[in-house]
């Protein structure tokens, strides 16, 4: 453990200054993160106001303070290893990772914190000043907020791990763009990003309670916009747990084979 | 002519690049066909709330989907790989040789590379139109339709000066090629019509990133609500850009020294 700990402090120091030489490409990535979900908050905001006000239990003001969580869940949340990885593996520069003590997917969470300890700042500017622009206002039970920041914090974790062993499909094919897109497909309406899952028909909305989508976003926005009953947040803690074991073993199952199979190309 | 036969040859190139890799047509079918129903997949749950967003009804929309994707298939297919070529080539120097050549430096630039795969999108979007025209039904006349060919090409135009102006920036500034990206997420808003956005937001996507231009302006004109007004300023911009990209073409290519040499 101590180990580990001195191993993160040694990271941060060292990704926190390559990341300030990438400000302009996180700069550019944060543009997407924005609008994505500032195009749904429009579509749905003139939805509601078209139907008097309120659609499918929604007001203007909560798909605003929804989409605006949604973005703020998705920054802490995403990860660009599934793109990373399939140029780790072509060019062979994954061999030097393999030659250190370390598993590799240390120095890659020590990146991707890093990345969002510089950019959330200013995602936080952006989303106050949306929240200000669209009338947003939550007001969230006490319990939800208390439940929020673990479920964060699980959700982060999965979703690494879980993108992490996704991303080793490049270990036996090189067109991992197509894995990738359906992947994200999945996620944009799985996991709340089109539209509330509430919204969507009946059939979709099982099928992501079963799936890891739900539990990896909406499911905090869903809680802090109060939606949820105790035992529901409670239940959905648990799915979570439940993801993050699935996903940890998954993780160390498929990257054993992949490396086996890894034959470093272009080294 | 000779541009065509250009055109032609470039064409032809990138057909016998491509087909060494048959595998990847089929790939890019897929990620374009998962693409396409995503975004009928967000129309349907929209429209399942509502008939109309404010005043656009299902089939413009669809109408508006078909555009984007036909447009954002020619940006795929010669603009984006243009201009990002004419960055690269001015950082390593390779540029020079395009100099040498006897013809027009910068139609060469322009059609330089060609990603053929696009051509699905273009299709696609050819076939979604094609859908919500025979919904639309007889609301589409004669007039309608020389409005929206000559919006359409209007819109090409704004966005192949729009490029070249960004992409021609990298013989002052060196890595530009972060705007070329910039200029793809702005891209994304174009599937809905601009009119839905906040002021700033519209504005911004129509004039600091003509992307109105090249989307929901031709549907408008499609469906016959574009005014005189829109039309007439969508044409003195096509020229104006146009003509812009061209002296700072100039300008640029007189800054430029050449980095191999």
């Amino acid at each position: 453990m101590k180990f580990l700990a001195e191993l993160y402090a040694q990271q941060f120091k060292t990704t926190m200054a390559a990341m300030f030489q990438y400000r302009a490409s996180l700069f550019i990535w944060m543009i997407g993160q924005v609008l994505e979900p500032l195009v749904y908050l429009v579509v749905w905001s003139v939805v509601s106001a078209g139907s008097g006000g309120s659609v499918g239990g929604y007001t203007t003001r909560d798909f605003a303070a929804y989409f605006i969580l949604l973005m703020l869940v998705n920054q802490v949340t995403f990860t660009w290893i599934m793109y990373e990885f399939e140029y780790r593996v072509r060019e062979g520069i994954l061999s030097f990772a393999l030659l250190r003590p370390v598993h590799p997917i240390h120095s890659d969470i020590a990146d991707n914190v890093s990345s969002k300890l510089i950019t959330l700042p200013i995602m936080m500017v952006v989303a106050v000043g949306l929240a200000a622009g669209f009338h947003a206002s939550i007001s969230p039970p006490l319990w939800a907020v208390a439940i929020f920041i673990p479920a964060l914090l699980l959700a982060f974790l999965v979703r690494f791990l879980l993108e992490w062993t996704l991303a080793q499909a490049a270990f036996w094919t090189t067109r991992v763009g197509a894995i990738n897109q359906v992947y994200f497909v999945l996620m944009l309406f799985l996991a709340g990003q089109i539209a509330p899952l509430t919204l969507l028909p009946h059939p979709i909305q099982v099928v992501a309670t079963f799936l890891p989508f739900r539990w990896l976003i909406s499911f905090r926005v869903e809680l802090l916009l109060g939606r949820l009953t105790l035992v529901q947040a409670l239940t959905g803690l648990g799915a979570q747990a439940a993801w993050l074991i699935a996903s940890f073993v998954l993780v160390r199952v498929v990257w054993r084979a992949g490396v086996r199979n890894y034959s470093a190309v272009g080294a | 002519m000779k541009y065509l036969r250009l055109l032609a040859a470039f064409l032809r190139v990138s057909v016998a690049g491509e087909t060494a890799y048959r595998v990847n047509f089929f790939i890019q079918l897929f990620q374009s066909l998962v693409s396409l129903g995503l975004s009928l997949g967000g129309l349907a749950v929209v429209f399942s709330y509502t008939n109309t967003l404010r005043g656009w009804r299902p089939d413009e929309v669809l109408a508006l989907l078909g555009v984007y994707f036909l447009v954002g298939g020619m940006i795929g297919l010669v603009i984006r790989p243009g201009m990002e070529q004419l960055i690269e080539s001015v950082r390593t120097g390779t540029l020079d040789f395009v100099l040498t050549k006897p013809q027009d430096a910068q139609l060469i630039v322009s059609v330089q590379r060609i990603e053929i795969f696009e051509l699905i999108d273009i299709m696609l979007g050819f076939a979604v139109l094609a859908t919500a025209l025979v919904r639309l039904g007889e609301r589409v006349g004669a007039l309608q339709a020389a409005a929206f060919i000559g919006m359409i090409l209007a819109g090409g135009v704004i966005i192949y000066s729009f490029g070249l102006i960004l992409a021609t920036l990298s013989f002052w500034f060196v890595r530009v090629e972060n705007i070329l990206v910039i200029f793809q997420s702005m891209y994304e808003a174009g599937r809905w019509p601009v009119s839905l956005y906040p002021g700033w937001l519209r504005y911004g996507l129509t004039f600091i990133v003509p992307v109105a231009f090249a989307t929901t302006v031709p549907v408008q004109a499609l469906t016959g609500r574009l005014s005189w007004e829109t039309l007439l300023g969508a044409i003195v911009l096509a020229v104006a850009l146009f003509a812009t990209s061209r002296v700072l073409w100039r300008a640029g290519l007189r800054h430029y020294s050449g980095a191999s040499a």
